[in-house]
């Protein structure tokens, strides 16, 4: 059973067609690294599952849940938006930790927000606050920064802010974790420990879709790799396939390219 | 005779610092809720906020100041004499013949709030769209609405960005109250120039410019320390 449908997903900006019919599905505990030149769609497509950004048309499913489906006639409401937007977490490039937060605070925001809605709250309030705490530093000590709880995005390195960033999303308990070029505003040797964290994870039968220019990276961590042009997935498979015997011409010009 | 002179400007400077204190904290909420206005999604609701500030931005306050308080008697006396000449007395022409000039501190406080809260939304919108697209979509992705996020997230942002203007607008306001003048209001240029009136003498007027400049002064220092206190985090 895949825990992740996308089916003849279409997407648009104005008369630049971005997304052309992409169709992909991913098993539980699986790892997909998307490859391919910017501007092919990679980030739109994960925008798009993550809603932030509408697909003209097509399907996407996680885990059962409807997310997006153009044919059906009724609208999903904002509240089932905002449920069906915690089954999938995001990773951005650029981190977009919240600067006035400590560490620790950047993690537990959310999971606060949430429980506040929820009609136990205030009966149970301190406890449930010292459970979210609890679980936050857990997370932080996942990625390794349980000595930095308390100190301020600013005063972080770039690959520090990262885990930070994977801690958040993890912190919520997402079904599928999304990283959207995860490492490309990193130094090299920051790169390392970002990619490490996420190695880890898959340790942890996190299942996760990476969009990554680091092809030693996809061909060792992934279960499937999907490599991107112009809007259509040219050619999918295991990392043995895609990277190291590619079919298509495009996927072995973009390889040598690189290499 | 300073002594007496003193003690006169200090009670102006009192109602003076009452009609600066009273319009800040009427215009800073105020002002913010214009700026959401002006940020409308909805057009006419956007275009209407943004003529109101523009009208109140392109006239000097103290044309403001004395429409708003010889204005409702105007209005009053035209209806009047409607009445009288026409006959006509619906009750909407009936409810304008009431209307009465408002006491001259709350015509001074309402002319103030409004003109000081336009500037102040403009101030605020600059700031809230200064922030970035990501700070939403972190939000938004971590399954918060958009008030969480502007809430928890990105108000103190836009606090921190918007200290520096926010400042010189404020010490502005201090300096501006003198507008109040215009229409009698009791303030401290209007208690220095009853020395003039009363004693033939200017230098009470004069003087009245020391107590802006420490009232000023202690602004800066607050609004520094302010500044300094957001310095924690960089965004």
């Amino acid at each position: 059973m895949a825990i992740l449908e996308v089916t003849n997903l279409k997407k648009s900006f104005g008369k630049t067609d971005v997304l052309k019919n992409i169709s992909f599905e991913l098993e539980k505990g699986q790892v997909l690294s998307i490859i391919g030149s910017s501007g092919s769609g990679k980030t739109t497509l994960l925008r798009c599952i993550n809603s932030l950004e509408t697909a003209d048309s097509g399907k996407i499913v996680v885990d059962d849940g409807v997310i997006f489906d153009s044919s059906s006639t009724t609208k999903l409401t904002k509240e089932q938006k905002r449920i069906n937007q915690l089954n999938v977490g995001l990773v951005f490039q650029q981190f977009h930790l919240f600067p006035q937060h400590n560490v620790l605070r950047n993690v537990t925001l959310a999971m606060e927000l949430q429980a506040k809605e929820k009609p136990d709250f205030k009966r149970n309030k301190k406890k449930i606050l010292a459970d979210i705490e609890e679980t936050a530093k857990e997370f932080i000590a996942k990625v390794n920064l349980s000595d930095k709880i308390n100190n301020y995005p600013c005063e972080l390195s770039g690959g520090q802010q990262q885990r930070v960033a994977i801690a958040r999303a993890l912190a919520l308990n997402p079904k599928i974790l999304f990283f959207d070029e995860p490492t490309s505003a990193l130094d090299p040797e920051l790169t390392q420990e970002v990619l490490n964290v996420i190695k880890s994870l898959k340790n942890t039968g996190c299942t996760m879709v990476i969009v990554t220019h680091e092809m030693d990276f996809a061909r060792h961590v992934s279960d499937k790799v999907i490599f991107m042009a112009d809007g259509v997935i040219e050619e999918q498979g295991t990392p043995e396939e895609v990277l190291v015997n590619p079919k298509s011409e495009r996927t072995k010009a973009f390889l040598n390219k690189l290499s | 005779m300073f002594w007496t002179v003193t003690t006169t400007l200090l009670e102006g400077f009192a109602e003076t610092l009452k009609l600066f204190a009273l319009t800040l904290a009427f215009s800073l909420p105020f002002g913010l809720i214009i700026s959401f206005g002006s940020m409308s999604k909805l057009k006419p609701l956007k275009w209407l906020v943004r003529t109101f500030v523009w009208i109140i931005r392109g006239t000097p306050l103290m044309l403001q100041l004395i429409v708003i308080y010889y204005g409702p008697g105007l209005i009053a006396g035209w209806a009047q004499e409607m009445v009288m000449q026409t006959g006509e007395a619906n009750s909407f022409i009936m409810w304008l013949t009431e209307w009465k000039v408002l006491d001259r501190f709350a015509a001074a406080l309402l002319a103030f709030v409004i003109n000081y809260a336009c500037y102040f939304s403009e101030i605020y919108r600059g700031g809230i769209e200064s922030i970035s697209k990501g700070q939403y979509e972190a939000c938004q992705v971590l399954g918060m609405s958009k008030t969480q996020a502007f809430v928890h997230v990105v108000f103190i942002q836009v606090i921190k960005r918007i200290i520096p203007p926010m400042s010189n607008e404020i010490i502005t306001l201090v300096k501006d109250t003198s507008l109040a003048r215009i229409i009698s209001v009791y303030e401290i240029i209007w208690s220095g120039e009853s020395f003039m009136k009363s004693d033939g003498l200017l230098w009470p007027l004069f003087y009245t410019g020391a107590f802006y400049l420490v009232a000023c002064g202690l602004l800066t220092v607050l609004f520094n320390k302010l500044e300094k206190k957001m310095d924690y985090f960089r965004s």
